[in-house]
């Protein structure tokens, strides 16, 4: 009954703002003259298997870099570089990975690993000016952002080579590739074989925040500073771990694609995963299983607004205004239940207290 | 209108009002007379329901029932601006100022209508100053002052608005005996002038000096009012909590010869370079309790952040058992058997949002029952807090409670209970019973009291000079980061400490 | 009576003063290294009218978003919402300018970003939202709403597509008839000292914009709204104490809705500028992450206005630097960074501040030894410049500055005494 009861406060409120952000696109899409029947009828259809493929391709990407930016909204840290250190490590690994310096599938782990690496420096910085010097890393991720598409690009141009009209890396030793996974026959596209790194990390995280002492410090610290750093927190060392973790997490969020299917890092690679993941560790509650329903439900919109223009004349466009309002809504509906629920619990355990006590009355 | 029973109308009346919050009732039936031109005192213990009412009167909170009239008319508040317009004026205890904005700019705050914020106001502000003798320069930085003239300057924000009746909330609390005194000249002159105090304590000899008419309240209601010469301070208590009040007289002596703690030469500079504490020397034995004395900000909460490891001196040697301890960090100190009770334990002491049994972790993420190895035993933690709301009395309908919902005096009964855990070697209580209600005040004591009695060594700052001089051992005091005297507490009298906390005694005539 | 410094107290107060003062002498010395730099490099560029011309112009946007940043951060409220709401204003602008004037545009770059403002301040000051949250979600809403709404307005429009507005009127400059050739010809005379002034002076009596003109007027207008009227005392002690100021009265909640919602029109405008005057109409993409920038600069000038103009300029200047002769004027620019951080290290060591002084040691002998090793920088790290830059900045300023006591925290009303 109780469990119940939470488990019904918890989904109220993502569901509530799916329902308001739904409204709101509909009305948008009124004031621009476009048709919101004709929008729900594409949206809602239920998607092509070739979709399917494509909306699980995209949800385990996003799921990794939700949980990126979760680790670090659990403390209270707000990584907002995920996009730079994604850019970055995919870079570096693909780099990597083209020197063939281990054979086969050795290459493929050693290159993971060195995505990892390369993350975590990257978010490391951001890290480093933080705890000697103060910076906000709100401001130091987004400029670093920054610096890492002119870094990449710069880097690029020195080792890469002209395919068409893009500059890409070279390609990948066939013996590293991960194949895809065919999950329907008649499908084109086949799922990412590195899926399950996503899997990995999220058990990763579930693991590592409710079972771990290190989970119970980051916990901690997001929970309350001043508290942390009285119960023997150091709060330095851990703004370092958990930046230079959610870098590494963050590192992995190419690997799928870059053993899958490109093999190589070029300039057309996937921009913006980064601050979408944001979104849908927000969305999610920065809890494992609410992020990969984040990412999920992400894909989802982004894979059935590709036939929009085709199919209903409306730009695809229309579903970033979805997804921003729906983050914006989530956030404000965990609050007001937040509240709510303090509400309830207050009263609890006020009702507690008028029961007869377990030992001797002293005064009220 | 309604006929008003007394002769001049009441300054203030209130009439059965009653105030809930979610699952408490915060005041009930609530009913207060106060006659115009004098000090009406209103007394009750920690949780008795005065600072609600007050809320109440300035307009922070609405009642939920009841009336309230001023001057004999009937009021409405929905916010502070409505109360001041009325001619109510609040002394927070809590001072409401603004550190990094000048006197001037926090007394003129939203009554910048009067003499608008430039240089008439100025001359006002002075005005008041030098009327009641209150020494203020306008243009000085809050942040510059010390807790004496912040009081003034509460005071003056409220005689600023041209205020009648005055709501003073725990004004003593924060000051020494011999602050005491010139604040109640200054409370004598704004009677004789005409206006009305509205007194709120629960230090008895105060009360009874300065009061004309006190008015007790009790869990949450008011039970009666009286006048000063018609109680002792016995009866007073008596009616304020309703049995004997508890005492905080420790029995024999447990003291060993046994060093836990050793402080040598200690000193803290702040991030602005200021030595904030310097010269510190100390040693506490186990079984003793050694109480700091001291008016707040002195230092003491530099002093325990320099014990537990929160901040690094400057200078100095922390030795724990004979151990040099200076360069570890508070987890490492904590798990050679510090507990520590923060003075304010919202910030320091709790995760308000988790569960109680993840708060029971908390400064024990190292040690067991709570953790194994790496990980959490949470199987482990819940029990053992478990044991804690049982052996502790914690009021609280189960460990999967937050730490938010539990009142004050629960959550310090959880972090008390959690901080004798696992057997410490010292235990650095700051405030231990700060905001607790008697009954959890005596509790509380009672296990300070037992488990130095086992062999525990004490550090115990308190504002609270009873508690000090009850539990402790010896004493020191301490004064603009120093230690400036020591006393017996068997012998010392609490205007004694008063005149060394203000450094009347050891710095010659000053106030 | 009570243990204080009263000593202290007067040369705590006077720092604001002082500080003002000093912002004079660094602007001096800056001329001075730039003209000397630019006698010896030869990069004629890094002081010419033009670049300083583009300086003014790069600087006014980020200018303005900081200005919403001071806006909403002195009353209490973390505004990472400025870049969306800048995106806004830059849509606001295009579309409004295209159909009613430049003016009229203007107005409604404000008004959009006014209503990312008004939902910044919904979800932070009504709902509690954590204002950093709050501010990444209006991001992306204004992200998807702009380019949304671009293709939906700007399509089948001469000129116009699905990612830009049509090209747009300029807003109307001034000139000063005959300072603007005198000083012009005085700078092509290339005399140390006396040309990079002219040029200097060229940028104020030739063809200046009367929306840069706008933006100065809003941005010392907010320092007298903020520090000399009772308006400005409520809002900044929302930003200082709200629980004070609510006991004295003041409708906490309404100021900083006020100032969010202030904060956002100021940042649409900052976007206005940038689609109208920086460049000829609304493009997707325009901002570029000003925005953020502009919070940057607010933080740099310690919450002030003249000291976010100082850092606004800054910014715009190495902006100006790398589009004109990037390669060149960045390259020289390299050198001045290099020599001044050299001069930091010595300056921190003697201070005793040992860690600051070896990082800044460091990369100034990195950049030193880089400017000698080369001729030229490439394109795509004169691409980073600014935001090295706002690193830089950042990590060397940080310390000393001070925010407002409540800024960023939560407030619930009733909670107060």
């Amino acid at each position: 009954m109780k469990t119940l009861q939470r488990a019904g406060l918890a989904l109220a409120a993502p569901v509530l703002a799916l329902v308001v952000a739904g409204i709101i696109t509909s009305l948008v899409l009124v004031a621009a003259g476009d048709d919101p029947a004709a929008f729900w009828e594409t949206m809602l259809a239920w998607p092509e298997n070739r979709s399917l493929v494509n909306i699980i391709n995209e949800a385990s990407v996003l799921y990794l870099s939700g949980l990126a930016a979760a680790i670090g909204f659990r403390m209270n840290l707000f990584n907002i570089g995920v996009e730079g250190q994604y850019r970055v490590a995919t870079f570096v690994a693909a780099y990597f990975a083209a020197q063939a310096f281990l054979p086969g599938y050795l290459n493929t782990v050693a290159t993971i690993l060195v995505a990892m690496l390369a993350g975590a420096a990257w978010a490391g910085i951001a890290a480093l000016l933080r705890v000697t010097r103060g910076v906000s890393e709100v401001i130091s991720t987004i400029m670093l952002n920054a610096i890492a598409v002119s870094l990449v690009a710069y880097l690029l141009r020195k080792v890469g080579s002209r395919e068409g009209q893009t500059i890409v890396t070279d390609t990948v030793p066939q013996s590293g590739w991960i194949p895809g996974i065919s999950l329907f026959p008649d499908s084109v596209t086949d799922m990412y074989g590195l899926v399950f790194l996503a899997v990995l990390a999220g058990i990763g995280f579930s693991v590592l925040l409710n079972r771990t002492r290190f989970g119970f410090d980051l916990r901690a610290t997001g929970h309350s500073e001043s508290a942390a750093v009285a119960s023997g927190v150091d709060v330095k060392r851990m703004v370092i771990y958990s930046m230079l973790l959610s870098g590494a997490v963050a590192g992995l969020i190419g690997m799928p694609n870059l053993f899958g299917v490109s093999h190589n890092y070029g300039s057309t690679i996937q921009t913006g995963i980064g601050f979408a993941g944001i979104a849908v560790a927000l969305l999610g509650r920065n809890h494992p299983l609410g992020i990969a329903a984040g990412a999920l439900i992400f894909a989802y919109l982004s894979e059935q607004a590709n036939p929009l223009g085709i199919l209903a004349g409306i730009s695809p466009e229309i579903i970033a205004v979805t997804q921003g309002v729906v983050v914006l809504c989530v956030v404000i509906a965990y609050e007001v239940v937040r509240r709510y629920r303090n509400k309830l619990e207050q009263r609890a355990v006020a009702e507690a207290l008028e029961a007869p006590g377990p030992s001797k009355e002293v005064t009220a | 209108m309604t006929d008003t029973t007394t002769t001049a109308a009441a300054a203030v009346s209130v009439r059965g009002v009653g105030k809930r919050f979610p699952g408490v009732v915060a005041n009930h039936d609530v009913t207060l007379e106060v006659r115009p031109g004098t000090v009406h005192a209103l007394v009750g213990e920690n949780g008795a329901g005065k600072s609600t009412l007050m809320k109440i009167l300035y307009g922070v909170q609405k009642p939920d029932e009841g009336e309230i009239l001023v001057g004999g008319e009937t009021v409405h508040f929905s916010s502070p601006s409505d109360a001041i317009k009325h001619g109510i004026g609040m002394v927070f205890q809590h001072f409401q100022l603004a550190d990094n904005l000048t006197v001037l700019e926090n007394v003129v705050l939203g009554a910048e209508k009067l003499h608008g914020i430039g240089d008439a106001a100025r001359t006002e502000i002075r005005r008041i100053s030098d009327a009641y003798g209150f020494g203020l320069d306008p243009d000085e930085l809050v942040e510059d002052l010390g807790v004496g003239e912040r009081q003034r300057v509460e005071i003056l924000k409220v005689l600023y608005r041209g205020a009648k009746i005055i709501i003073l909330d725990e004004p003593t609390a924060v000051l020494v005996p011999q602050e005491v005194d010139a604040l109640f000249e200054n409370l004598r002159e704004l009677k004789s002038q005409g206006n009305t105090l509205l007194f709120i304590s629960h230090k008895l000899d105060e009360v009874r000096a300065i009061a004309d008419d006190i008015t007790v309240l009790r869990r949450g209601t008011t039970v009666t009012s009286v006048k000063p010469a018609d109680v002792t301070q016995h009866q007073l208590a008596e009616l304020m909590v309703g049995e004997e009040l508890p005492s905080p007289s420790t029995a024999e002596s447990t003291v060993t010869d046994r060093e836990v703690l050793e402080v040598r030469d200690l000193q803290v500079d702040d991030a602005q370079g200021r030595t904030v504490l310097s010269d510190i020397n100390l040693t506490i034995h186990a079984g003793e309790v050694l109480g700091i004395a001291g008016v707040e900000g002195n230092g003491q909460t530099e002093l325990v952040e320099a014990v537990v490891g929160m901040v690094r001196p400057t200078r100095g040697v922390v030795e724990l058992s004979d151990q040099d301890v200076t360069s570890w960090g508070t987890r490492q100190r904590r798990e050679s058997g510090v507990g520590y009770i923060p003075e304010d334990r919202h910030r320091h002491g709790l995760l308000l949002d988790a569960p109680l049994w993840e708060n029971r972790i908390l400064g024990h993420q190292t040690r067991k029952p709570s953790v194994k190895g790496g990980w959490v035993d949470k199987a482990g933690a819940r029990i053992d807090a478990q044991r804690i709301v049982h052996e502790y009395d914690v009021r609280t309908p189960g460990i999967d409670t937050t730490a938010r919902a539990l009142s004050g005096g629960n959550q310090q009964k959880f972090i008390v209970g959690r901080e004798m855990s696992g057997d410490p070697k010292l235990l650095i209580a700051s405030h231990p019973t700060r905001g607790v209600d008697v009954g959890a005040q005596a509790a509380i004591w009672d296990h300070i009291r037992e488990a130095r009695r086992r062999g525990l060594a004490v550090l115990l700052i308190s504002a609270d000079l009873d508690e000090l001089i009850g539990l402790s051992d010896s004493l020191k005091v301490i004064l603009r980061g120093r230690i400036v005297a020591d006393y017996d507490p068997q012998t010392v009298t609490p205007q004694q400490l008063g005149a060394a906390m203000t450094g009347a005694k050891t710095a010659g005539e000053e106030a | 009576m009570t243990v204080s410094a009263p000593e202290s107290s007067a040369a705590l107060v006077k720092p604001t003063a002082a500080r003002s003062y000093r912002i004079w002498i660094y602007l001096a010395v800056l001329v001075i290294a730039l003209s000397t730099t630019r006698i010896f490099t030869g990069a004629d560029d890094i002081t010419s009218s033009g670049t300083l011309r583009a300086a003014v112009i790069a600087a006014i946007p980020i200018a303005l978003a900081g200005l919403g940043g001071l806006w909403s951060e002195r009353a209490g409220v973390v505004n990472i919402g400025l870049e969306g709401m800048m995106i806004l204003g830059t849509l606001g602008a295009g579309y409004f300018t295209y159909h009613y004037g430049v003016w009229v545009g203007l107005l409604g770059a404000a008004v959009f970003g006014a209503v990312g403002g008004a939902l910044h301040a919904l979800a932070t000051v009504t709902f509690g939202v954590d204002h950093i949250v709050s501010g990444v979600a209006i991001n992306i809403i204004a992200l998807g709403v702009a380019s949304f709404l671009a293709e939906a307005l700007f399509t089948g429009l001469p000129g116009g597509g699905p990612t830009q507005s049509p090209s747009l009127d300029r807003p109307p400059t001034i000139s000063v008839p005959g300072l603007s050739g005198w000083t012009e010809s005085l700078e092509d005379k290339g005399w140390f000292l006396v040309s990079d002034l002219a040029a200097l002076l060229n940028v104020v009596v030739s063809q200046l914009s009367l929306f840069t003109l706008v933006a100065l007027v809003l941005i010392f207008g907010t320092g007298w709204l903020l520090w000399r009227t009772p308006f400005g005392l409520r809002l900044r002690s929302c930003g200082e104490s709200p629980s004070a100021a609510e006991t004295l009265g003041v409708n906490v909640y309404r100021y900083k809705f006020v100032a969010v919602t202030m904060s956002g029109a100021l940042a649409g405008m900052g976007g206005a500028f940038l689609a109208l005057v920086a460049s000829s109409g609304y493009q997707n993409g325009q901002t570029g992450g000003r925005g953020y920038i502009g919070l940057a600069a607010m933080i740099f000038g310690n919450w002030r206005p003249t000291g976010l103009l100082t850092g606004s300029l800054i910014f715009g200047y190495t902006d100006a630097a790398r589009l004109r002769s990037g390669g060149e004027s960045v390259h020289a620019l390299l050198l001045v960074l290099s020599v001044a951080l050299l001069a930091i290290a010595v300056w921190q060591l003697i201070r005793g501040a040992r860690l600051a002084a070896v990082l800044a040691a460091v990369v100034g002998g990195l950049g030193l030894t880089w400017y000698l090793r080369t001729d030229t920088i490439p394109g795509d790290f004169t691409q980073m410049t600014p935001y090295v830059m706002t690193l830089l900045v950042l990590a060397l300023a940080s310390q000393q500055l001070r925010m407002p006591a409540a800024d960023g925290q939560r407030y619930r009303r009733g909670e107060a005494g």
